[in-house]
């Protein structure tokens, strides 16, 4: 392993850790459920895919060591899972909000076609 | 012939490929092993899976991903400046994406990545209206991010696929 490989994994792993740490620090900080769910987005693209890619190469360049690609498959699986996790953690958000008591349907959730009917009508007769 | 006996070429590629990059498959028998599966999953699964559409031009799929890669990439770090920025500057919006794709599997791929891009979050596709919901994270100017959608995403993958 030449000095060079050995420094882009080190900065490639920094870069992962930096990201994941901004994605923390965007999960703790911003205000409200909806606002938070973009943090974890962030950490799992960039961020595991440097350590990932830095974890490819290191595997890849060791003495004696094949090369190694499980780690795509990884980036793979994860790219395809986490839009499915965001989506569903935001649908339940809003499902949540929107039945709360003592909400307001109109005030939390703009999009129509998130609403039962029954709500519909209950927040059209509430608030004509 | 080519249809009964292949009936997802993509899926049986897709296979292929994560049993080999699993497997680390060096030797011949282990790939051998990774097309026998490629040929069979699709086989037994194939009452499950809907009829997507064809990928017509492979070549813009490729341009697709790079864009894709480079749109993550600068995304990523817009959004860490506004989340360890002042706060109240965001301002989170819904939007609502008319969509010109009227197909399932178009769709959930589009909405897919909407939400891997840093800074939006796919939340809902209404079936009726074919509109997607998403929530963005700091969007002064709604109508722009629609625009953006439509022109960055939608229409390539309008485009490669026949639809």
């Amino acid at each position: 392993m030449t000095a060079m490989t050995e420094s882009a994994i080190a900065a490639l792993i920094v870069l992962g850790a930096l990201f994941v740490l901004l994605g923390s620090i965007g999960l703790a900080r911003l205000p409200d459920f909806l606002t938070r769910l973009h943090g974890p987005t962030k950490a799992t693209t960039l961020g595991v895919g440097a350590l990932l890619l830095a974890s490819a190469i290191f595997f890849s360049t060791r003495e004696g060591g094949a090369i190694s690609l499980h780690e795509l498959a990884i980036l793979f699986f994860l790219f395809i899972t986490a839009p499915v996790t965001a989506h569903l953690l935001a649908k339940a958000a809003l499902h949540r909000q929107a039945k709360g008591p003592g909400d307001d349907p109109q005030a939390t959730v703009t999009g129509d076609s998130l609403r039962e009917p029954e709500q519909r009508s209950q927040a059209a007769g509430r608030k004509p | 012939m080519n249809r009964r006996l292949l009936p997802h070429p993509l899926l049986s590629l897709t296979v292929f490929l994560l049993w080999a990059v699993i497997s680390n498959a060096a030797s011949s028998g282990l790939l051998l092993l990774g097309g026998l599966l490629a040929f069979v999953v699709p086989l037994l699964t194939r009452p499950f899976w809907p009829a997507p559409p064809r990928l017509i031009r492979p070549w813009l799929a490729l341009r697709f991903c790079a864009v894709f890669a480079a749109d993550v990439f600068t995304a990523n770090w817009r959004v860490a400046w506004r989340v360890i920025g002042p706060l109240h500057r965001l301002s989170p919006a819904f939007v609502e994406v008319p969509l010109e794709i009227h197909d399932p599997f178009l769709a959930t791929l589009l909405a897919s990545v909407v939400s891997l891009t840093p800074g939006t979050v796919a939340i809902d596709v209404d079936r009726q209206r074919w509109v997607m919901l998403v929530h963005a994270l700091d969007a002064p100017d709604p109508q722009a991010l629609v625009q953006e959608i439509k022109a960055r995403y939608e229409l390539p993958l309008k485009e490669m696929f026949a639809c």
